[in-house]
């Protein structure tokens, strides 16, 4: 059990405690869930409710306001309407719905909104120098109060790896606390770059800090370094939610980003959300996957429950 | 065809999708797994099992046939043979023979090509032989396809690969085969325990007569097959069928070398009183009561992870069960609020279904002594907590999984085995003292330790009196681990190379 006494954004001491991880058995048991065989009904509704939790996202040096607008209208349709009806000739399939988010850097945020608007699907913003987050904290506040004020209502926060590996875990929780507050009333989720961490142990570690600091969700990994989001460290991360909802009654959410591409592979993330944290957690308040290759994959499947037969992949759009 | 699909979906059960997608704050959201049902219409089961004698199935000369049951449905399955006296006479002179004229004349690499070719086999069939497993005895198809099987053909390879180096496993020692053996073994894990005692009683060079408990027998007679699909020389392996007295016959004949037991306690005292007097060798594999400890500085959520693989793996049929859970008293109310809810995870039903996670109890004589001594438990004080939300099939036998809280050593249910999904939990203040309330008990078969801290596992796992001991993870198994067990869990050593001892006469 590891502890780490810190003070809190009020100045009060505050005991920030990690329980120990087994490596081989969290691996062990998060494999388990790779055994779950889920089919028929519960596979459509995994498959719906995993659309409506996607975060769609482009993250890119060549991001555009073009680029932008064309992924924000994926994210209301991922398929057209009428193509779904059409080829699934279905009354009963519900329509696709759309996704959680669309996740783009703070200059291209008002693309997004401007798009989504009226939509429901909420505009996220990676902020705080990311990826890298090797930037004074200034600069990270700035860019947290210009993503808000242009319209984005969660932002996307990298922790200061810098300062996690060299044991300033004061650092790392003050800069959270001090983003959260200049989130306003926008929803904070927390990336701690679990690839570069380097042992489970970490990982919650780094979840216990961002949890107390005022995290809404906590977030795998930015995409940019790999392993990304893997089972074992989503599984540690559910884990430490669980522990922090018991002893403060808080729900924070979970959101696995990079690395997950399938439809399989999405399915076995949310039998292990169900059997860790409860059903209560499958909602997109609660969980999103930072996915967007993923989303074909899951359309795909959906077409093969609903028609009977696999489709051509062209049918869906790469947007 | 699109037509026919549709239609086909409009149950209710899809319309449902639609409000559950919908996702208004208003609706609680579920994640239900509809069943996923592993096929078994490909394994045929005839209606009527002989017994195994010098490589054919043979009609028992009693006439006599019992019933076997699915225990998931209570429903009959087949018809197994009840060999007598006569019919193990039989086997054990079939034995005899093919032990003098074949199987002590071929080399030991000949041996070994043998059991490679039926470990082989094993994996080929491996669906077959689990979905048999399945039905016959109860456990999930995962544990079955997963654990099981897998393990049946390990033990197969690995002894195959002793074969021809027995004497570089007793350097400058002189070793022989010691003849004909008699195993009997139990329902719990019956195709496993067939390949413990098969596969190293061939590799040593003895041929073996083999009675299966009598409400497992089909998986085992369905290794028979194998063993003729491989060319196994006839009576190199004999399979008699039945319950108590057959077994008493096998262990009784004056013609076997050696005996080998896993089974209860009580049994296992019956046959050693049998054997006694007589220059039959013996080993025994019997109950435990083994405890589970876990230390404060332990990884808590891994730790939970074992505790429920320890109890509930394979309904608690288990001899090494870690049915004793003592608790450092500083995390106790933490883990046990822990284990609470992990037990409402936990999926109870149908075996066959991929995501059962506790299937049935073998019979309805085990299911009655269970809810007897959890009964019992009640009675003495213990605190029951079985999850209410677990829905448990209405035909078949079924146990929730249960725990006490509040145990003390010198309640009954700290003392005797429950052999089901029962944990009994107490707790200790040091680690001296979770060494003595471990120890503290008539069986010694297993125990698992918790801590991050090697030094202390070391120290505590040295302290213990049981044959294996796990830290930091519980019910692994490997052909090259021996197994068995301190006093009243058993004598001598199954798997590795002190298992290769009990097969062999070592000079």
């Amino acid at each position: 059990m590891r502890s780490i006494s810190m003070t809190d954004e009020n100045g009060q001491a505050l005991a920030i405690v990690a329980a120990p991880i087994d490596e081989v058995g969290a691996t062990e048991r998060a494999q388990f869930f790779t055994t779950r065989s889920i089919k028929k009904d519960s596979k459509v509704h995994a498959l719906y409710l995993a659309i409506s939790m996607c975060d769609l996202t482009t993250l890119e040096g060549a991001d555009t306001p073009g680029r932008v607008r064309q992924l924000c209208e994926k994210a209301r349709h991922p398929v057209p309407p009428d193509i779904f009806n059409e080829a699934a000739k279905l009354k009963d399939f519900p329509p696709i719905p759309s996704v959680a988010a669309v996740c783009v850097y703070p200059a291209m945020v008002s693309v997004a909104v401007k798009v989504l608007a009226g939509s429901g699907i909420h505009v996220a913003s990676v902020a705080t120098a990311f990826p890298s987050g090797q930037s004074p904290l200034s600069t990270k506040i700035d860019e947290t109060r210009y993503a808000v004020a242009k319209g984005a209502d969660e932002i996307d926060m990298v922790i200061n790896r810098g300062a996690f590996l060299s044991g300033d875990y004061q650092q790392v929780f003050d800069e959270i606390a001090a983003v959260k507050e200049a989130c306003g009333t926008a929803h904070l989720k927390v990336i701690l770059e679990t690839g570069e961490l380097g042992s489970l142990d970490r990982v919650r570690l780094a979840s216990e800090i961002a949890m107390h600091a005022g995290a809404d969700f906590i977030k795998t990994s930015t995409g940019k370094i790999q392993p990304a989001a893997t089972l074992p460290v989503t599984l540690v991360m559910l884990q430490a939610i669980a522990d922090f909802y018991h002893k403060t009654g808080k729900k924070i959410g979970m959101k696995p980003a990079g690395g997950i591409r399938t439809a399989k592979q999405a399915i076995q993330y949310l039998c292990m959300v169900n059997e860790t944290l409860g059903a209560e957690w499958l909602t997109p308040q609660l969980f999103r996957f930072g996915a967007s290759s993923m989303l074909n994959d899951i359309l795909r499947q959906i077409f093969k429950e609903a028609t009977g037969r696999y489709y051509y992949d062209r049918v869906f759009s790469l947007d | 065809m699109t037509t026919k699909r549709a239609q086909k979906k409009s149950s209710p059960a899809v319309t449902s999708i639609t409000q559950k997608t919908r996702l208004s704050g208003a609706e609680a959201p579920r994640f239900e797994y509809a069943p996923s049902v592993q096929s078994s219409d490909f394994v045929q089961i005839e209606k009527r099992n002989g017994l195994f004698i010098g490589g054919k199935f043979v009609e028992p000369k009693s006439g006599r046939y019992f019933a076997t049951i699915n225990p998931a449905t209570g429903e009959k399955l087949a018809e197994i043979s009840e060999a007598s006296a006569d019919d193990v006479d039989l086997a054990v002179k079939t034995a005899r023979k093919a032990y003098v004229n074949v199987w002590s004349k071929i080399s030991a690499k000949e041996r070994g090509r043998y059991l490679f070719r039926i470990a082989r086999l094993i994996q080929e069939r491996s669906r077959e032989l689990a979905v048999l497993e399945t039905i016959d005895n109860g456990k999930p198809i995962r544990e079955s396809r997963d654990v099981d099987v897998p393990l049946v053909a390990a033990h197969f390879f690995y002894h195959a690969g002793w074969a021809d180096k027995l004497h570089y496993a007793f350097p400058g020692q002189t070793i022989a085969p010691l003849g004909v053996v008699g195993q009997v073994i139990p329902w719990n894990f019956p195709l496993l325990m067939a390949a413990w005692k098969i596969a190293p009683a061939l590799a040593c060079g003895n041929t073996v007569v083999l009675k299966p408990a009598e409400t497992t027998s089909l998986s085992v007679l369905r290794l028979a097959q194998i063993f003729q699909e491989a060319g196994l020389p006839d009576g190199v392996v004999n399979l008699v069928t039945g319950a108590g007295a057959t077994g008493s016959a096998l262990v009784g004949h004056s013609d076997i070398n050696k005996v080998a037991f896993t089974g209860s306690t009580e049994v296992g005292k019956i046959i050693a009183r049998a054997v006694a007097g007589t220059n039959k060798r013996l080993t025994l594999e019997l109950g435990g009561k083994s405890a589970h400890i876990i230390f404060e500085d332990a990884a808590l959520d891994q730790a939970l992870e074992g505790v429920i693989n320890g109890i509930y793996f394979n309904q608690g049929h288990v001899c090494c069960a870690g049915s004793r859970l003592l608790l450092e008293e500083s995390i106790a109310k933490d883990f046990i609020d822990k284990l609470k809810r992990r037990l409402t995870k936990l999926r109870v039903g149908n075996p066959l279904d991929k995501n059962t996670d506790i299937g049935a109890i073998n019979s309805e004589g085990e299911l009655k002594k269970i809810k007897k001594l959890i009964q019992l438990g009640c009675d003495e004080g213990g605190e029951l907590y079985e999850p209410k939300t677990c829905k448990i099939p209405e035909k078949g036998y079924f146990q929730r999984p249960c725990f006490f809280s509040n145990v003390s050593s010198s309640f009954t249910l700290s003392r005797v085995e429950i052999f089901g999904p029962v944990l009994t939990i107490s707790t200790f203040r040091t680690p001296q003292e979770a060494v003595l309330k471990a120890n503290d008990t008539p069986y010694g078969l297993a125990a698992g330790v918790w801590s991050e801290k090697g030094a202390k596992i070391h120290k505590v796992a040295g302290a213990l009196k049981a044959g294996v001991v796990w830290a930091n993870t519980y019910n692994k198994f490997d052909p090259s681990a021996p197994f068995g067990g301190y006093n009243e869990s058993g004598w001598g050593r199954e798997g590795g190379r002190h298992g290769l001892m009990a097969y062999l006469d070592v000079k």
